[in-house]
C-alpha cells in the first residue's frame, strides 16, 4: 500500500493534486481511499489530503509514521507532517514561504531554518524551487500540478496515466497548461 | 457495473437518486453541504432546495413524504437541533413516501461549534439510524434507508461524520429506480397529532422500534466477522475502518445500524469472545448499551471521548503501540495557521471599526465568526445560528442601558434569515434598544457560497424573489435602519456610534458582496 500526504495552505489546490493521483491509482485497479478537510480550513488555514492506494485499503487516514510520501506546497506546512513520515519516506517540499496570520500581525516569526533543519534530520528531504517552472507554466495556480509532477518521478505510473487523469479532472481550457506544469515538475526531480 | 471515486457526500446524493427520491431540502452546513449541491448539479430529476433553516427543510421533506414522494433532508449535526421539533413528532406521524434525514456529525469540530454525538437523537426520537463506514456504504445505506422508512413507517436517519462525508472511495453505480408517487390518503389520525391521535401513535412507535430491533440483528447492516476469538471488538462508522487496519486478526461486530442496536447479535458476539471492546468516536453510546445487556466491556476507559479518532489512537489503545517517530522534536516555535478573513473581505472593515470602538460584540455563525481571532479580537459571545440578537437583548436586560450603548450584535444575511428574524422581533417587542449589524455579503459564504432567500436565485439556479431585508427589518418594528457600504470606514464608524447611542432598536446593514463572489 502507498500512502501520500499533500499539505499546503487553503487555496493552493491540494485537493486537485490528490484527485489526480487517486484517479491514476483507481484506473490502475487499486483500491483507493482519501480524506480531506473542507470548511474553516478553506479560509487560508492549513489544509491536507491523505491518499492511500493498494490491494485493500481500510482507513482513509494515514497513521502517524505511515506516510511513504509527504508533498508540501509550502515550507512551514511540511513541519506539521513530519510525525507522519516513515523511516524511508520521501519528503518533497516547495521552497515557498507564506506567512500565517500570527507572523503577519507580528506576534511570531516565520522560522527561517526549516530547510536546513529538515535536510539535517531527514536524509530523504527534497526541497524544490518552483519559481522558474511556474514562470514557464504561465501561472502560479499550477503549483499543485508542478508538485504532483515532482511526486510522479517516485511512483510507478506511466506518463500516459497521469496525462489521462489530468485531462479527466482539469477544466478543458487549462489542460495544456497543466500538462506542461506536470512535465516541468517532473524535470525538477533528478533521480 | 461502473465504479467511480466519490466523496461520501456525493455517494449519498447518488444513493438518493438511485432510490427514486423526488424532493430534497436542506440548509448548508459542513460537512453535509455537498449532498444537495451534487443533487442540483448531477441529479436534476430530484427537486432540490436550500431552505431558510433545517427545521423548514425537514418540514418540506416531511410534507413531500406525506404527499407520497420519497424525500430527503440534509443537515449538519447542530442543524438537527434546529429541526428537532418536527423530528420528534414526525416520528409519531411516520411517513408515506420514504423519508430519509442525513445528519453529519463533526468529531474533532473541524468546522463546528461543538462535537455533539447525534446517535443519542435517534434513540430519543425513536428513529432508526444507519451509520456507514465508507463512501460505498454511504450510497448503499442511503438507498436502503428509503426502503426501511417505508416498510417500518419511520423517518430514517443516516449519520455521517467528517471522515465519511469528506472522504473519497470507490462506489458502485446503479440505475435510478422509478418509484411512483404513493397515493395521498387523508388520514388525520396518522398525520394530525392532537393528543388523542398522538397517544395511540406513541404505542405504534414503540412497536415499530421493537420490530426494528429484530431487523437490526438480521438485516446484515450489523454483522459479525469472526476471526480470532481472543479479542472481540464492536465498532461503527469510520472507527470500524481503523479497527480493521490496526487489529486485522480480531473478531469484529460491525455496527452499520446504530439504532436500534442488535441485542441478539451483541449477545452472540459478546458471549463467544474472551475480551470485549467497543471502539467508537465520541460518547460511549454502544458501550453503555452493551453494559446494560450485562457484559463486561472495555471502551472509553482507553478510547478518548473528545476529538476524532485516528488509526494511531486506536493502535495505541488496543495494541499499546506508539507510532514510530523518525524525526526529532523541532526546538523552535512553529506559528499556527488559523483560518482568517480573506484580504478585502467586507466583514474586516466592520471588525476594524468595532475593534477601534472597543465595544462588546455578540457574534453569530459564519465567516465573520473569525472576527474573534487576531488581528480583530472583537467577538465576545457566540453559540449557535441566530443567537447574537437574543443574547444581545439578554445583555441589555442584565446590565441595562449602559451596556446597550456600548455593544452590538453582528449577524450575516443568511444567518439572519435562518434564525435571527424572530429574535429581532423579540428585541422590538420587549423594548430592547440595542444595535444589530447585519453583515450582508449577498451569499451564504462560509460553507462555500450557497444561494439563500436574499440572493434571488435558488439552488437549482432559477431566478426567484429576492428577499428585501430592509423591508423585513422594518416589518419587525425597527424604525432606525441604515444601509451602508462597509468600505466607507469613516462613515461606518460614525453610523455605528450614532446607532449605539440612540435609545431605540436599530439595524445597520453593511452591504458589500463577498470578495470571493464573482
Amino acid at each position: 500500500m502507498k500512502n501520500v500526504i499533500f499539505a499546503g495552505v487553503g487555496g493552493q489546490g491540494v485537493i486537485l493534486a490528490s484527485k489526480v493521483l487517486m484517479e491514476v491509482a483507481q484506473k490502475r485497479g487499486f483500491d483507493v481511499k482519501e480524506s480531506e478537510v473542507h470548511g474553516m480550513a478553506q479560509r487560508g488555514g492549513s489544509v491536507d489530503c491523505n491518499v492511500r492506494y493498494g490491494t485493500e485499503v481500510f482507513s482513509p487516514l494515514i497513521p502517524k509514521g505511515g506516510a511513504d510520501y509527504v508533498v508540501s506546497l509550502e515550507m512551514l506546512e511540511s513541519m506539521r507532517k513530519i510525525d507522519y513520515l516513515k523511516k524511508d519516506a520521501v519528503l518533497i517540499v516547495n521552497r515557498e514561504q507564506i506567512n500565517p496570520a500570527p507572523v503577519e500581525i507580528g506576534a511570531m516569526k516565520y522560522p527561517e531554518d526549516i530547510e536546513q533543519w529538515l535536510k539535517k534530520n531527514f536524509a530523504n528531504t527534497v526541497v524544490v524551487d518552483t519559481t522558474e517552472a511556474l514562470k514557464e507554466a504561465g501561472t502560479k495556480k499550477a503549483l499543485n500540478i508542478v508538485m504532483l509532477g515532482c511526486l510522479s518521478k517516485y511512483l510507478d505510473f506511466e506518463m500516459k496515466d497521469w496525462e489521462d487523469a489530468i485531462k479527466t479532472l482539469v477544466k478543458e481550457q487549462f489542460i495544456e497548461q497543466n500538462l506542461k506544469a506536470f512535465t516541468l515538475g517532473r524535470d525538477l526531480i533528478k533521480l | 457495473m461502473t465504479r467511480q471515486l466519490m466523496l461520501g457526500n456525493e455517494a449519498i446524493a447518488r444513493g438518493a437518486w438511485e432510490a427514486g427520491c423526488r424532493v430534497a431540502a436542506g440548509y448548508p452546513g459542513t460537512p453535509s453541504t455537498e449532498i444537495l449541491e451534487t443533487i442540483a448539479r448531477d441529479y436534476r430529476d430530484i427537486k432540490a432546495q436550500w431552505s431558510p433553516n433545517e427545521k423548514v427543510a425537514l418540514e418540506v421533506a416531511a410534507g413531500a413524504s406525506v404527499a407520497g414522494a420519497r424525500s430527503l433532508s440534509t443537515m449538519k449535526h447542530v442543524g438537527l437541533n434546529v429541526a428537532a421539533d418536527p423530528l420528534f413528532t414526525f416520528s409519531y406521524t411516520g411517513v408515506n413516501g420514504g423519508l430519509v434525514i442525513i445528519n453529519a456529525d463533526d468529531p474533532g469540530a473541524w468546522s463546528s461549534q461543538n462535537e455533539q454525538d447525534n446517535r443519542h437523537i435517534s434513540r430519543a426520537a425513536k428513529l432508526p439510524m444507519l451509520d456507514p463506514s465508507n463512501p460505498a456504504e454511504a450510497k448503499e445505506f442511503t438507498k436502503l434507508a428509503f426502503e426501511i422508512s417505508e416498510k417500518y413507517d419511520r423517518p430514517v436517519i443516516v449519520r455521517t461524520t467528517t471522515r465519511i462525508a469528506h472522504s473519497q472511495g470507490p462506489v458502485e453505480l446503479g440505475e435510478r429506480a422509478e418509484v411512483p408517487l404513493k397515493d395521498f390518503v387523508r388520514d388525520p389520525k396518522k398525520y394530525v397529532m392532537i393528543p388523542a391521535h398522538a397517544r395511540p401513535r406513541h404505542v405504534f412507535v414503540e412497536q415499530q422500534i421493537l420490530k426494528l430491533k429484530e431487523y437490526s440483528s438480521q438485516s446484515g447492516l450489523n454483522k459479525i466477522e469472526w476471526r480470532n476469538k481472543k479479542r472481540g471488538i464492536i465498532s461503527n462508522g469510520v472507527a470500524y475502518q481503523y479497527v480493521r487496519e490496526v487489529c486485522p486478526d480480531d473478531s469484529v461486530l460491525k455496527i452499520g445500524m446504530v439504532w436500534p442496536l442488535p441485542d441478539e447479535l451483541i449477545k452472540e458476539f459478546a458471549s463467544q469472545v474472551e475480551e470485549l471492546y467497543v471502539v467508537e468516536e465520541l460518547d460511549p453510546f454502544i458501550e453503555d448499551y452493551v453494559k446494560a445487556l450485562g457484559f463486561k466491556v472495555k471502551g472509553k476507559d482507553i478510547i478518548p471521548v473528545c476529538g476524532e479518532l485516528t488509526p494511531e489512537i486506536v493502535d495505541k489503545a488496543l495494541n499499546g503501540k506508539d507510532a514510530e517517530k523518525v524525526l526529532p522534536e523541532y526546538a523552535g516555535a512553529l506559528p499556527g495557521r488559523p483560518p482568517g478573513l480573506c484580504k478585502g473581505c467586507p466583514h474586516a472593515f466592520v471588525f476594524n471599526v468595532l475593534k477601534k470602538l472597543d465595544v462588546v460584540v455578540n457574534g453569530d455563525i459564519g465567516c465573520y465568526t473569525l472576527g474573534v481571532l487576531p488581528p480583530y479580537s472583537s467577538m465576545h459571545s457566540q453559540g449557535c445560528m441566530g443567537a447574537s440578537i437574543g443574547m444581545h437583548l439578554g445583555f441589555e436586560k442584565a446590565r441595562g442601558d449602559e451596556m446597550a450603548r456600548h455593544s452590538v450584535a453582528v449577524i450575516g444575511d443568511s444567518t439572519f434569515i435562518h434564525s435571527g428574524i424572530t429574535s429581532l422581533i423579540d428585541m422590538v417587542y420587549n423594548r430592547g434598544t440595542g444595535t444589530v449589524i447585519i453583515m450582508d455579503n449577498r451569499v451564504t459564504a462560509m460553507t462555500g457560497h450557497q444561494e439563500n432567500p436574499a440572493t434571488g436565485k435558488t439552488l437549482m439556479g432559477d431566478d426567484t424573489y429576492e428577499l428585501d431585508l430592509e423591508m423585513m427589518v422594518k416589518a419587525c418594528g425597527v424604525k432606525r435602519v441604515v444601509v451602508i457600504d462597509p468600505k466607507n470606514i469613516e462613515e461606518l464608524e460614525k453610523v455605528i456610534k450614532e446607532e449605539m447611542a440612540a435609545p431605540e432598536p436599530s439595524v445597520i446593514m453593511t452591504r458589500r458582496k463577498c470578495i470571493l463572489k464573482k
